[in-house]
């Protein structure tokens, strides 16, 4: 029994059919082509499936496509659209990825916390990121990118 | 030697735009239509059974189903190094979780309906699951049939038992060696299991078109070999290598686990059943723990003498790999440690024995340290006590021990260049050694801990890269090789030597992802070796591209060829200091002449690399004679580690590594992988802790049960030091390096645990747990319960390495 869905994805209003069962994130990937949320573990320890939902990180394999109705959904697509963002920017220039991977859920979860506190402290920041699971780069360049920017005063986000 | 300028530099890695933006694609991103049809496995509940029958009837009545697939559809085995494993197994199931079916549906909760139907009737038998049995005279045999498997010349099974292959290494004499040390230590250490947790889980889609082309975009660090393997495996269907085409987009983290081949036969082997349709088959994050590589356990006894004043006089070092139920792969992680089990020190008298046994758990494999982590744990701990046992500070007895340039190996070559005093110099200093430091909380203390390290490369001696380079209309350049980018950097490491070759900027180099049909060949991403190799081969392609533009200028203008030389994106000349040709005027539409024709044309170029200098041929008996190994890569490290007496918490206060890079061609790249090996490395010592059932089935096949690092868990400071002392056959003197940086994370802490509060740690992981329990006075076997970390019964001390089996050896 399908039911129709409207949310804002990255900025434009999206209608869609769903089931009651189907995942955000399959609903993102496979029925909007939004790819940037990965799926890493199905069941909410690693957060490389991040999106932000109302400017809230969520991870979109725990919640159900229908939760989202109404609501405003923005990935790391909709936060590039004319120039990188100054996470993204500060990501790139400290190296913060490896694989790649879990960028997109990083890159989120530090956009978030910027938002809502522009200095975090190192403490902070670890806390921050401590549901996205990143295999690749020992976390440091992560945490240094957010800093760097935490300094700067985490304007313009 | 000129000035380098974009070798040695740090630029921003030209993956970055695509993996910050989203752009990156990897396979599971990639779309395939509506027709893409999607698998689910049937597994086995039993870690050893015969399979008796089954019955896939009423799943293939589910509305949806397009297949099932068993063992009777592909009676074949496939393998890299020996052809041990099946592609859906016919006889019998060797570990829990084994695919005995696939279910090819429309869509993947159908799949998964419809396998949950499919009847497969199982005689269970007796599992192998402790070292000690599997290695009695009548044990219990997991490959009945080992003697009949096809393998590389360097492996020797031994029909009839367990032993899967069995490396020994014998140099001088060890009894002599024995009886000139003043103090001889031996002991016993343990490593468990460990689990690779990319965070990208295995996948793969494959299509057999209706003409007979077999496609596969696959998450994959070989792209190469896994087109061999596939040939090999399905070539009773009639194909052949030129009839499939293995891409390899982006991949989510491998660190060893994407080696090789694993599910991904299951990937082809669908495909072919539902010829003209794609299928996919995406590992579950449990199926990421138990059904592609682990990496393998191993009990070790170590033998170690030593004089007075601190010279090794002879090694025995006996190490019992849990290889699991299948070591198509593994086997050759046994060998590299057979090969060098020394360690990085100059040892006269060496005996190893490296014995790689079945057992019914999952499939031990490769993981970032090839088996160096698991024996530099034992070592390192044990250098450490025997320099104490002699009244020596440990860093100095490392010094006076440590290998050199020149000095004979344990198989009978000569060590390469080497940095490994320079690296325990440097990380002694920067570790304040032999300072002693406090907390200023009473329940806390503060230890110190040292180890060294070293790695080879296992690799076939035949292990070649290649590479073509082309360049585009605008004088930018294309590089296409079969390296991956698994996140070490490899795609803006072979821009910068292209670079420095031809003073083409690395932004305006782009290295493309594999693709075999397109791709030059390249082995696979792995041992820490594409750097060199692969780096070589770009190297060669640059200059071939360089002089192959100083012919259309000699050619169309009369200019020497050797009078040539590039600077800036332009041909200059020596003699004519006027003369300044753009690449860009030229590469692609050639030079005009007086006369209006055109000289030259697309500028290409390709390059090779072949380690011709290496063999694997020696005698079995002593693994002389051969040259196995391209060149060791060496470090050293040490942390300072923080103890809550009352909880056992520990805190990495400081890691410091050194490792010898030959030459960093991207330093904040080597930086990188120091970082996140760091981590990692210390993940398994300090978090990560597997455990099966007494059945053989892993109990925490999840990121909630099985704890790697968050952000939370990082050192407090982590300092990464690059020694190069060049590695002679390296492009602009690099070796690898990515590997290494985990392998002393182990032996650090537990030489820091033993020092901050004088506990020697025997055993892989060190928990809080343990180490609270353990100052509590209760032996944490003791009071661990029913579950198996480490694949034998009783305790380690009590662990008889003259097993009957392999005592005959």
């Amino acid at each position: 029994m399908d039911k129709q869905i409207t949310f804002k994805l990255n900025g434009e209003t999206r209608t869609i059919k769903v089931e009651p069962s189907d995942l955000l994130i399959d609903v993102l990937r496979e029925k909007l082509g939004v790819k940037s949320p990965k799926i890493g573990c199905e069941r909410g320890d690693c957060g490389a499936c991040t999106v932000l939902i109302d400017d809230k990180s969520v991870r979109s394999c725990l919640i159900l496509a229908i939760e989202s109705d109404g609501s405003e959904i923005t990935t790391v697509e909709g936060l590039s659209r004319t120039r990188l963002s100054p996470v993204q920017q500060s990501f790139l220039e400290h190296g913060s990825f490896q694989c790649g991977f879990c960028a997109p859920g990083m890159v989120l979860s530090a956009t978030e916390l910027l938002e809502k506190n522009p200095h975090p402290t190192e403490a902070e920041v670890k806390e921050a990121l401590a549901g996205n699971l990143c295999r690749c780069t020992g976390y440091k360049p992560i945490i240094e990118a957010i800093l760097a920017l935490s300094s700067k005063g985490g304007k313009s986000l | 030697m000129t000035k380098l300028k974009f070798v040695g530099e740090s630029p921003n890695r030209i993956d970055g735009l695509d993996k910050i933006t989203g752009a990156a694609m990897y396979v599971d991103d990639l779309t395939f239509g509506p027709d893409l049809l999607h698998a689910e496995i049937v597994e086995s509940p039993y870690a050893h059974a015969i399979i008796k029958s089954i019955d896939t009837s009423a799943a293939e009545k589910v509305p949806g189903v397009v297949r099932v697939v068993t063992g009777k559809d592909f009676p074949y085995r496939f393998g890299l190094y020996m052809q041990d494993r099946f592609i859906f197994p016919t006889d019998r199931v060797r570990f829990v979780g084994e695919q005995v079916a696939a279910v090819v549906a429309r869509d993947p909760k159908t799949a998964k309906r419809a396998a949950k139907l499919v009847k497969v009737v199982y005689e269970e038998l007796k599992p192998v699951l402790d070292l000690a049995e599997a290695l009695r005279d009548d044990a219990v045999l997991v490959h009945p049939d080992l003697g009949k498997y096809p393998r590389c010349a360097w492996f020797f099974p031994q029909a009839g038992t367990n032993i899967a292959h069995y490396r020994k290494t014998r140099k001088g004499d060890v009894e002599q060696g024995f009886k000139q040390a003043d103090v001889i230590l031996e002991d016993t250490y343990t490593v468990p299991r460990y689990a690779h947790c990319a965070i990208e889980p295995h996948v793969i889609v494959g299509l057999y078109d209706l003409a007979g082309r077999l496609t596969l975009w696959s998450a994959s660090q070989s792209p190469y070999t896994q087109r061999h393997v596939f040939a090999q495996a399905l070539a009773p269907l009639g194909l052949s290598h030129k009839d499939i085409r293995v891409v390899t987009p982006y991949v989510g983290g491998g660190f060893g686990g994407k080696a090789g081949v694993s599910m991904e036969i299951i990937g082809a082997a669908l495909a072919i059943m539902v010829k003209g349709h794609p299928v996919k088959v995406r590992w579950s994050r449990a199926q990421e723990f138990y059904n592609t590589y682990q990496r393998q356990g191993v009990i070790a006894r170590i033998k170690l003498g030593v004089t007075n004043d601190g010279t090794i006089t002879a090694i025995e070092h006996t190490l019992h790999w849990d290889a699991g139920g299948y070591v198509e792969y593994g086997a050759n992680v046994v060998n590299a440690v057979g090969l060098s089990a020394t360690g990085p020190y100059r040892v006269p008298n060496v005996k190893i024995d490296s014995v790689c046994v079945y057992t019914n758990l999952p499939p031990g494999g490769p993981y970032r340290g090839f088996g160096y982590s698991e024996f530099h744990f034992g070592l390192e701990s044990h250098i450490t006590r025997v320099a104490q046992k002699i009244g020596m500070d440990p860093v100095e007895f490392r010094r006076r021990n440590a290998i050199c340039e020149g000095d004979t190996l344990a198989y009978g070559a000569r060590m390469n260049p080497s940095g490994l005093h320079e690296a325990i110099n440097r990380v002694a200093a920067e570790i304040r050694w032999g300072q002693k430091e406090s907390s200023k909380d009473p329940h806390k203390v503060i230890g110190k801990g040292f180890a060294c390290f070293w790695k080879a490369p296992a690799m076939p001696p035949n292990a070649a890269s290649s590479a073509f380079i082309k360049f585009n209309e605008d004088g930018s350049l294309n590089i296409s090789a079969s390296g991956m980018e698994i996140g070490q950097g490899y795609l803006t490491v072979m821009a910068q030597i292209a670079a420095e070759i031809l003073t083409v900027p690395v932004h305006r180099i782009r290295v493309e992802p594999p693709d075999t049909d397109r791709n030059a060949y390249e082995w696979q991403t792995v041992g820490s070796h594409v750097t060199w190799g692969c780096g070589n081969a770009v190297k060669a392609a640059a200059i071939e591209v360089r002089e192959k533009m100083f012919d259309v200028v000699e050619r169309a203008l009369g200019l020497a060829h050797d009078t040539l030389y590039v600077e800036d994106e332009k041909v200059k000349c020596r003699v004519r200091p006027d003369f300044a040709l753009p690449f860009k005027d030229f590469v692609i539409s050639g030079i005009q002449t007086a006369q209006g024709n055109f000289i030259g044309g697309p500028i290409l170029g390709s390059g090779v690399f072949m380690p011709e200098f290496t063999s694997a041929l020696s005698d079995p008996e002593t693994s002389q004679g051969g040259h196995p190994n391209v060149h060791y890569t060496v470090g050293a490290a040490a942390a300072i580690l923080e103890v809550d007496k009352q909880t056992g918490r520990m805190r990495v206060l400081k890691a410091v590594l050194a490792v010898d890079a030959g030459k960093a061609i991207h330093p904040g790249l080597v930086k990188g992988q120091v970082v996140g090996g760091v981590l990692q490395g210390l993940a398994t010592v300090l978090y990560e802790d597997i455990r099966y059932d007494l059945k053989g089935k892993l109990l925490n096949a999840n990121f909630t049960d099985y704890k790697i690092p968050t952000a939370l868990d990082v050192p407090v400071e982590i300092v990464p030091i690059i020694v190069e002392v060049a590695q002679p056959d390296g492009p602009f003197g690099a070796r690898g390096i990515g590997e290494q940086t985990m392998i002393p994370a182990a032996a650090m802490i537990a030489n820091a645990v033993d020092d901050a509060v004088g506990l020697r740690m025997k055993g892989l992981p060190i928990t809080a747990e343990k180490v609270a329990l353990e100052l509590h006075g209760i032996r944490y076997d003791d009071v661990k319960g029913s579950y198996m970390g480490l694949c034998f019964a009783g305790q380690p001390d009590k662990y008889d390495f003259r097993t009957t089996t392999a005592k005959k050896k």
